[in-house]
């Protein structure tokens, strides 16, 4: 079954928006996804109906209220195939989500000499946080090169991650290339040598399964703005004996069990790593984006994008003067095609298309190093979701071709 | 065809045809055999890089060289400043720069004022697209600080 994408279009109250006098063509997916109205009508539901804080009343509607938020940590576990509600921690992001593994894992686990394993696809938010780390400690942050044409370099990665290696964090889906890591195996490298590994999963959950028992990882993140749901929400997964082990990072309410003038003890995971009061209504808009998407069903996400990526890519290809970054096959490749034109700047192609009413990124996509090493500092990046069409990747094309027409005569 | 693609609609605000023209024909781009004054400026963020440099003689512009690489606006908007300063004393040009920085922030320039500014006048439509104003003023920019270490 592939998706019914009219239907899905129905949901999506934004799309029916208009930029100047054109219709919205929205492909910039990677950096945020637009929200159905059943997203957009859990979040007034709450609101409107039983706002209240969580774990803490008797009263009916914070009993109603903490029986959502944990019902929407539940909808996340079976999401990804975490077995224990308890493994999942609600973050800001995942910037959140990895800065918390790297502080409270790091800190505890990490000293000098150490080697922490990262690949050269990373976001800005899966390099930072580990080259902090390594600073504070002394350890050192090797780089897993990509191949020629935009994949990981497995080999490399089998001489780097050593018996020094203490954690591999990879990207599975980079949110330039498109390229789909193979996780799996740098879990499995990892773990032969007593090394934990972290998943972004940033760009890879909001469009394909994901089973953390499958992929045998030891931790995993991602936002739920980039899969249907709410901005200043998102999750991390970690391996219950690995969170249990950690000490919490950040401190206040709901995250203690006894506090004297002394001191304090800490509650249950995951509350540990939970202080303060959680963004409630944005997580349990998060339980009705994943509902929308387990609906559908992710092989069908995964299927529809393939298609449209395939359909994108062949006429790219069209493009004399345009250079497609990253593998131009559709194997283990998502709906991100990063691209540059040999003479127009990606700004100038961003704001061109823009007249057309088409949204796509344009910049070093909060992945400076791995953008330079095309040679250039820009690019310019459409992505896709459930409710692109072809129709849509004909619109781009043609506005690419107008543009040129525009700048080069 | 220039600038009349249906599609494009509001572009040429961003766009004016002398601007197209700078992007394309970059004025004074030879690099000057030994510059009294040298200096580069990009943006991280957009790429965007320029290099300038000048001779100076006396209180005055006696050679130009600007050079880069970058996005439409900003390339143009280089080529537009390497254009006003020949033969400008070092006071006028530190005058036009503080024009530019007006007419991007939408001040209403006296008539003489946009005299001045001459060809320059074509950057006005960035002002609409407040994400591009900084890839006009990264020249002036670099220009305003170079001259102002000199003095
Ligand atoms: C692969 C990847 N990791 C991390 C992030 C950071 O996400 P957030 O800004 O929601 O923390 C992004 C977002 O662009 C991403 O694509």
């Amino acid at each position: 079954m592939t998706l019914d994408v009219s239907k899905i279009r129905a949901d999506f109250p934004i799309l029916q928006r208009k930029i100047g006098d054109n219709p919205l063509v929205y492909l910039d997916n990677a950096a945020t996804s637009q929200k159905p109205q059943q997203v957009i009508g859990a979040l007034t539901h709450y609101y409107t109906h039983y706002n209240a804080n969580v774990h803490r009343g008797v009263h009916t509607m914070s009993i109603e209220a903490t029986e959502a938020f944990e019902e929407a940590r539940k909808k996340v576990a079976r999401f990804i195939g975490a077995r224990e509600p308890e493994s999942i921690v609600w973050t800001r992001n995942i910037s959140e989500a990895i800065n918390l593994v790297a502080y409270s894992w790091g800190d505890t686990n990490i000293k000098s000499g150490d080697e922490i394993v990262v690949t050269a696809m990373e976001h800005h938010s899966g390099i930072v946080p580990w080259q902090q780390l390594a600073m504070r400690s002394g350890a050192e942050l090797k780089i897993i090169p990509r191949t020629e044409d935009g994949r990981l370099d497995m080999d490399a990665a089998g001489e780097l991650i050593t018996g020094k290696t203490k954690m591999v964090a990879a990207v599975q889906m980079s949110s330039v290339l498109g390229t789909v890591n193979d996780v799996k195996a740098l879990g499995k490298l990892a773990h032969d040598h007593g090394a934990l590994i972290l998943v972004d999963a940033a760009q890879s959950a909001p469009h394909m399964p994901i089973d953390v028992g499958d992929l045998d990882c030891d931790f995993l993140g991602f936002s739920a703005h980039k899969m249907l749901g709410p901005t200043g929400i998102g999750v991390l997964y970690g391996r219950p004996e690995l969170l249990e082990e950690m000490p919490p990072w950040m401190f206040g309410g709901d995250m203690i069990l006894t506090v004297s003038y002394e001191d304090a003890s800490w509650n249950d995971l995951p509350y540990k790593f939970e202080a303060g009061t959680p963004n409630i209504a944005d997580a349990i808009a998060t339980g009705a984006a994943i509902d929308y998407l387990s609906d559908l069903g992710m092989d069908n996400v995964l299927a529809h994008e393939h298609a449209l990526t395939e359909y994108a890519l062949s006429r790219f290809s069209e493009l004399e003067r345009v250079t497609v970054m990253g593998p131009t096959d559709t194997k283990d490749r998502g709906g991100i095609i990063s691209f540059m034109h040999d003479t127009i700047h990606p700004h100038d192609m961003g704001t061109a298309l823009d007249q057309m009413g088409i949204a796509i990124r344009t910049g070093h996509h909060c992945a400076m190093p791995l953008v330079r090493s095309y040679d250039v500092v820009a690019a310019a990046r459409a992505s896709f979701y459930i409710y692109n069409t072809q129709d849509e990747v004909d619109l781009l094309i043609d506005g690419l071709k107008q543009t040129e027409e525009y700048f080069l005569k | 065809m220039m600038g009349g693609t249906s599609g494009l609609g509001d572009l040429d605000e961003l766009y004016e045809s002398i601007i197209l023209d700078h992007y394309r024909n970059p004025r004074h781009t030879d690099p000057l055999d030994s510059p009294d004054i040298d200096v580069e400026a990009n943006n991280p963020f957009c790429g965007d890089e320029v290099h300038i440099q000048l001779d100076i003689e006396g209180d005055s512009v006696d050679g130009v060289s600007v050079s880069g690489q970058g996005c439409a606006i900003s390339q143009s908007s280089a080529s537009l400043l390497a254009e006003m300063l020949d033969g400008k004393s070092t006071e006028e040009a530190m005058e036009i720069v503080t024009l530019v920085r007006r007419m991007m922030r939408g001040d209403e320039l006296t008539e003489e004022e946009q005299d001045e500014l001459g060809d320059i006048l074509a950057l006005e439509g960035v002002k609409r697209f407040p994400v591009r104003i900084k890839c006009a003023l990264l020249s002036w920019t670099a220009l305003e600080d170079a001259l102002q270490d000199r003095a």
